[in-house]
């Protein structure tokens, strides 16, 4: 199979095709610009970008339609290995990554990087951990290996539980982000952009399955990644006279340390949520060094990292090479791809911040530069993108006056430095590839999930091909359109059930990955336990500490945290009348409130405290923002599977055969139950 | 190639790639290298930040270096460190003759 790749005439010219996309991409921006100097209204160059870039993955995902199974599901294991790490980097970019990104890290600073670091580290594990013995084992999907590898539907069954949960919320914020962007360049209502978004999405992926997705994935990599340089490279050169963002950014550092400095000695403060201090580590609201702010940033990072490797989208991508000499070289290329985009992020988050500490902080309200009043209108997320705040009503704006939604750092940048609205639009096209590719990958793994794992594997063993490819569509759809739905009804309000994906991911699937690989002793029973109590245990985490906060506290604080949670839940502005009653009774006795029953266990390191979030009382454990919930989950994981391993009988030696045939990679696999086989 | 051999089919069953004793040796040193990297992703992703507030009084071009690394530094480790790992367990593979054909 791998001999034949090089000859087939389709790969060998793949330089040639995608050299003449890019020019061709790069020829339209250009006639744009020119049109858009003719006189051509905004609008239409706003339509223009949208349709004819979603019209061009129409085109790929029409022309690579397929009727074979190994096609539609793993691209008949022929993507080269820079390709496949092309696809794997907007696979992996969502529109989080491309537009929220340089906005998180415009807020919180320094903090921000644990994002950068968490969604890079974790390829290092993918690489040296799973990604070759995954091609090795060579099926279709994650939830293939746990069944071979763990005797069958049980460990089969939760992979795809764990698999659906993490990637159904995942895929359901890209559609709300294809949504936002749609309705922003072709101002419609969002619930109608949502559809357009989906429309964009199906056909990229519902003929063509798996090899669609990768050639499309590739097209849309290139076009984000030129919208992503493009207008951070401009701003540079404005700003510093040099094109090269992610070299010149450190004067823009220096700068706003200067400028924070004098506010700070001007007697302001940083608007709520932003930091004072961009380039320092570690601190506490008051600018101290925070060790809990220290602990939470590694915790988030561990988890990020952890959940990049067992995320079923991504792990997927490496059965689709030809080889598993390539599968290991396709995963550096894949972060080499994904480096270029997370390297430039810190650069808009500094010229963006320098540009608006320089021009705006202290400037009167009246006068405010024109891109600014632009961005003053509102957000799906029902606050103004830009809302100035005059706090103590001087007509000027103060530092913490100043108050702009993440997401506009990136989308306003070709504004801010001047630029025409060509590049307005070519961000915007950047934007929803990210999106569009990230939700295509998502849609296949939960698609195939359904259709191969449950439905073929485990209900009907014998059917056809042809119905096989049916009901994966079928499913494709059927999961798309209950995506959409969930995205209109829902909205911006799940966006944060993102961060938790890969606490779930991480706690459910890694351990088992790992320990399938790496010991051999690891036994069914014990996997099946490992994945369900890491699971369980988190999600059920995840759940108590964010709705029921309160509640979390009175088990696991003292009794000075459970006074501090039930007035926190008593100001909130929309509190269930119950439960505001009966954090009022608490508050009102507040002198006979004891710690909680298990208050030692929540004080072994630092304290569990409270906060208010999105609305709600959440707790944090040990201070641990619950996004990081999977610091616990990962490591009772691997535990549960190293002691039940110890107490369950041993592996047969047919099993010990196959682990010793995945981590080899000449020769073919001894599969323990050929029920397991594909095809 | 197959993708799978039978394991009922007794001639398949009993031929494995390599022996057992160059597969045993194969696995400690490609065990060796997971370590090795393992130990770069622990430094790049998690140590050196330890000490992101000294490196930070460390300035280069306007870079915090305890910034700088945690905004770049740590990823081209990575990166690097990938595409050496990569090209490292290639060359463990053709020493024990288990690349593939």
């Amino acid at each position: 199979m791998a001999a034949s790749g090089e000859k087939d005439p389709f790969i060998a010219s793949l330089g040639r095709i995608y050299a003449g996309y890019t020019g061709g991409f790069v020829v339209f921006v250009i006639l744009l610009a020119i049109l858009e100097q003719m006189g051509v209204p905004d609008r239409i160059i706003g339509y223009l970008f949208v349709f004819l870039t979603i019209g061009v993955y129409a085109y790929i995902g029409i022309i690579s339609r397929t009727a074979a199974v190994a096609e539609y599901y793993v691209a008949g294991r022929r993507v080269p290995a820079l390709y496949n790490g092309m696809a794997t980097g907007s696979d992996w970019m969502s529109a989080a990554s491309f537009i929220g990104m340089a906005g998180s890290l415009y807020a919180l600073g320094y903090g921000g990087l644990a994002f950068i670091l968490g969604w890079t580290g974790g390829y290092m594990l993918v690489a040296i951990l799973l990604a070759p013995y995954l091609r090795k084992f060579g099926q279709y999907t994650v939830p293939d290996f746990l069944g071979a590898r763990f005797g069958g539907n049980m460990a089969r069954s939760i992979g795809v539980i764990v698999l659906l949960t993490s990637s159904f919320v995942y895929v359901v914020a890209q559609i709300v982000g294809v949504g936002i962007i749609t309705q922003r360049f072709l101002d419609v209502s969002f619930g109608v952009a949502v559809f357009v978004g989906l429309a964009g999405i199906l056909v990229c992926s519902m003929l063509g399955g798996m090899r669609a997705v990768t050639w499309t994935q590739v097209a849309q990599y290139i076009i984000l990644i030129i919208a992503y340089l493009i207008p951070a490279i401009l701003m540079s050169a404005k700003i510093t006279g040099v094109p090269i963002p992610q070299l010149m950014y450190g004067v823009a550092l220096e700068k706003i340390t200067v400028l924070e400095q004098g506010f700070r000695a001007a007697g302001m403060t940083p608007p709520p949520g932003v930091t004072g201090f961009h380039a320092a580590p570690f601190l506490g609201a008051n600018g101290q060094f925070s060790g809990s702010a220290a602990f939470n940033f590694f915790a988030l990072v561990f988890c990020l990292m952890v959940g990049t490797a067992a995320l079923p989208h991504i792990l997927m991508r490496y059965f689709t090479t030809p080889s598993v000499r390539e599968a290991r070289q396709s995963v550096a290329w894949s972060l080499f791809f994904i480096f270029l985009l997370y390297f430039t992020a810190p650069a808009y988050a500094a010229f963006g911040k320098l540009e608006i500490y320089q021009t705006v902080i202290g400037q009167p309200i009246a006068n405010l530069p024109e891109w600014i009043k632009n961005w003053q209108l509102m957000s799906p997320y029902g606050v103004n993108w830009i809302n100035i705040v005059d706090v103590n009503k001087d007509g000027i704006v103060q530092w913490g006056d100043f108050r702009i939604h993440p997401d506009v750092v990136v989308l306003a940048t070709p504004e801010i430095a001047g630029m025409p609205y060509v590049i307005a639009g070519l961000v915007a096209a950047g934007g929803l590839a990210a999106a569009l590719s990230t939700a295509d990958g998502l849609l296949l793994a939960l698609a195939n999930a359904l259709s191969h794992d449950v439905y073929y594997k485990m209900i009907d063993r014998n059917a056809p091909t042809a119905k096989r490819l049916v009901i994966s569509r079928v499913l494709l759809v059927f999961v798309a359109v209950l995506a959409a739905w969930t995205a209109g009804n829902a909205g911006a309000d799940i966006l944060f059930l993102v961060a938790w994906a890969f606490s779930i991911a991480a706690a459910g699937l890694f351990a088992a990955l790992v320990m399938g690989v790496w010991y051999k002793k690891t036994t069914d029973a014990a996997a099946c336990w490992g994945m369900g109590v890491g699971y369980a245990f988190t999600f059920i985490y995840l759940l108590w500490t964010e709705f029921a906060g309160l509640d979390f506290v009175e088990l696991f604080g003292s009794k000075d945290a459970i006074v501090n949670a039930a007035k926190q839940t008593v100001g909130l502005a929309k509190v269930d009348p119950e439960l505001k009653a009966y954090a009022q009774k608490i508050v009102d006795n507040a002198a006979s409130v004891k710690d909680g029953a298990l208050s030692w266990f929540g004080s072994l390191f630092f304290t569990t405290d409270t906060v208010v979030l999105r609305g709600r009382t959440v707790a944090r454990l040990w201070t641990l923002n619950n996004i990081s919930g999977g610091i616990i989950g990962v490591p009772l994981s691997f535990l549960t599977i190293y002691v039940v391993s110890m107490f369950t009988r041993a592996p047969s030696e047919a099993m010990m055969n196959f682990i010793d045939d995945i981590r080899v990679p000449r020769g073919g696999v001894r599969l323990v139950d050929q029920k397991e086989a594909v095809e | 190639m197959p993708l799978v051999d039978n394991a009922d089919d007794p001639k398949s069953a009993t031929s494995a790639a390599i022996d057992a004793e160059t597969g045993r040796a194969y696995w400690r040193k490609t065990s060796n290298l997971m370590w090795v990297v393992l130990a770069m992703w622990a430094f790049a992703g998690f140590g050196v930040h330890f000490f992101a507030g000294a490196l930070n009084k460390i300035v280069v071009m306007g870079f915090p270096l305890g910034f700088y690394m945690a905004a770049q530094g740590s990823l081209i480790i990575f990166v690097v460190g990938l595409f050496w790992f990569a090209k490292r367990q290639n060359e463990i593979d053709e020493e024990f003759g288990v690349q593939e054909d």
